[in-house]
């Protein structure tokens, strides 16, 4: 059965229509024990039908242990959003991107077919400085109406530097690792390990947070 | 598992025009905001719509059954079928800004955002709504985020199989109740009134899961325990008694609701409860300025209300810059 039904299908044709570049999607999955990984290939799927500039692949966690080091990828299921030429901008999404998530995967598909972060002027010369690499999770769930904003400025602030890899982690499905970061409230957006913070920010306060991560 | 849904929501931080003098610009997109939109697009004035969100309160509704021509519809999709209708005409939207300050600048009017951008407006409208009360009890603040919750909806699924506690038995209180039920593993209800003042049908809900929801009517909070984060909290009988101090890693707070009219305190006039005041337009104390919605003194907080008074305050809005002309 399909996940989008035809009101969503014909909003997702309108969002994507025109994208600028290829799109590659990588799909990290196993063929058992984990919540989502079906739903998030077939989700996946569903979106390359919907615009004939999309592409999906999908590994085994364990079977393409090789590409997935390459990206970093050690939970399932995960996305990886790739540009045009397979450029990797860093945006990755772990757990399934459904209710207020699927829009920020609508946006990183858009963001990665057009290499343009979307950032303030400001912003983008702000992270020109930036110095060493900073890896951003941020955890959400579901059912959060706010937590779109901060996943998707951290994957504009990945797009915009090559020194930022930015990660959606649906904290329900990833239970240890919410624990381990004192997820109580979401969104929760953690930079390096050493910084994190509550809450959508807005950009000029969540790059102030970045740079400090990365100082 | 839960039934998946898949949202197309907001573009998030689509530009705004900064120094450039919108004839309308409209602060919140709840259904005051949206609705404003809609009729101030359909008179073609240039127009900003700048708002945190898009839905603002209906986003934490679960279900909606008394906004006219639907019998039930979720609050997600509510919000989404309004920003759906605004879409249809050519106004800014800037999604992810909040304004903090409203003044007048000669004979326009000036907003500034958290971000540090001005926007100029010849006129313009508050529907900025209301967002959660706090307790005010020693503990909160430092815990905001360790387990203190004032988003059930959003924070619920981070509490599976833990202990939480629920404090306020209205219809909010209520519904996140309900919501916990399916993921907690025990619910303490606390309120300092004798009873549920939470519509029927959501009590039958509650009774009907049981042990697994204790209520302690009657009863105020002291003060909520934790350094790190929430270990529990500490009630006591109303009009005195002994205190209890309850085991728990959750606190949600659904005690009612505040008015965002901070960005209006000492420009507009409002109540003691800090609602912006209107007149039956739509008009605040400054000419040139309007409101809408629950930010404003209006009785009754609805949907339907809210975005009745957003078309009146646009319509209002309209008259206001027609006369300025002149
Ligand atoms: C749990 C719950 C259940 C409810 N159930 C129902 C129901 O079943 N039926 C019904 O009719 N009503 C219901 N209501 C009430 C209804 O949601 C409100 O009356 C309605 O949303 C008010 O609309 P509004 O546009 O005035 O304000 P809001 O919906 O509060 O929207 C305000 C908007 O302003 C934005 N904003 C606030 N401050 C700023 C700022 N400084 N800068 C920029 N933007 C800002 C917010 O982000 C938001 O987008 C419910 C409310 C709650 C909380």
């Amino acid at each position: 059965m399909a996940l989008l039904d035809d009101h969503v299908r014909e909003e997702v044709k309108r969002e994507l229509a025109g994208l600028p570049g290829a799109v590659k999607l990588l799909v990290f999955t196993q063929e058992f024990e984990c919540d989502y990984c079906a739903e998030t290939r077939s989700l996946a799927e569903e979106l390359s039908e919907l615009s004939d500039r999309i592409e999906v692949e999908v590994h085994d966690l364990l079977g393409s242990k090789a590409v997935a080091e390459v990206y970093g990828i050690d939970k399932i299921p995960a996305i990886v959003v790739l540009g045009e030429g397979d450029r990797d901008y860093g945006i990755r999404f772990f757990g399934v991107p459904a209710g207020y998530e699927f829009s920020s995967l609508l946006e990183a598909i858009k963001m990665a077919a057009s290499g343009d972060s979307g950032l303030s002027p400001e912003a983008k010369e702000a992270l020109a400085g930036l110095k060493n690499p900073v890896h951003i999770q941020v955890f959400v769930t579901l059912t959060c109406p706010y937590c779109p904003m901060a996943v998707q400025l951290a994957h504009r602030c990945a797009v915009e530097s090559e020194l930022v890899r930015a990660d959606m982690i649906e904290a329900s499905e990833f239970p240890h690792l919410a624990n381990r970061h004192g997820v109580y409230a979401v969104p929760k957006v953690v930079m390096n390990e050493r910084v994190s913070f509550e809450g959508a920010l807005p950009e000029k306060a969540f790059v102030d947070y970045l740079l400090a991560a990365g100082s | 598992m839960a039934e998946l849904k898949f949202l197309v929501a907001p573009e998030i931080g689509k530009a705004l025009k900064e120094d450039h003098p919108y004839d309308l610009v409209i602060v919140g997109a709840g259904p005051a905001g949206l609705t404003a939109a809609v009729y101030a697009a359909r008179k073609k004035l240039d127009t900003l719509l700048i708002s945190k969100d898009i839905g603002g309160q209906t986003l934490l509704t679960s279900d909606i059954e008394n906004y006219m021509g639907y019998h039930y519809i979720s609050g997600k999709e509510l919000a989404a079928k309004f920003e759906e209708q605004v879409k249809k005409y050519p106004i800014d939207i800037a999604v992810g800004e909040e304004v903090v300050s409203l003044s007048k600048e000669g004979d326009d009017f000036l907003l500034t955002t958290a971000g540090g951008k001005r926007v100029v407006a010849r006129s313009v409208i508050v529907a900025t709504g209301k967002r959660s009360r706090p307790l005010n009890v020693p503990g909160e603040r430092e815990l905001v985020g360790r387990g203190v919750s004032y988003c059930a909806v959003c924070d619920a699924p981070l509490f599976a199989g833990k202990d939480v506690v629920v404090i306020g038995a209205g219809n909010s209180g209520a519904t996140a109740v309900v919501d916990l039920i399916k993921i907690a593993n025990r619910i303490y209800v606390v309120d300092i009134m004798p009873g549920w003042r939470a519509d029927p049908v959501l009590v039958e809900r509650i009774a009907a899961a049981g042990e697994k929801v204790e209520t302690f009517f009657a009863h105020e909070v002291v003060r909520i325990l934790g350094d790190e984060r929430v270990e529990g909290i500490v009630i006591r009988p109303r009009g005195g008694g002994e205190e209890v101090e309850l085991k728990v890693q959750g606190v949600f707070i659904e005690i009612g609701l505040i008015p965002n009219s901070d960005l209006a305190k000492g420009f507009l006039e409002l109540n003691e409860a800090g609602e912006i005041v209107v007149d039956c337009r739509c008009r605040t104390s400054v000419p040139g300025v309007f409101a809408a919605g629950d930010v404003t003194d209006v009785p009754e907080k609805q949907v339907i209300i809210a975005a009745g008074e957003g078309a009146k305050a646009a319509l209002s809005a309209y008259a206001y810059l027609i006369g300025q002309r002149r």
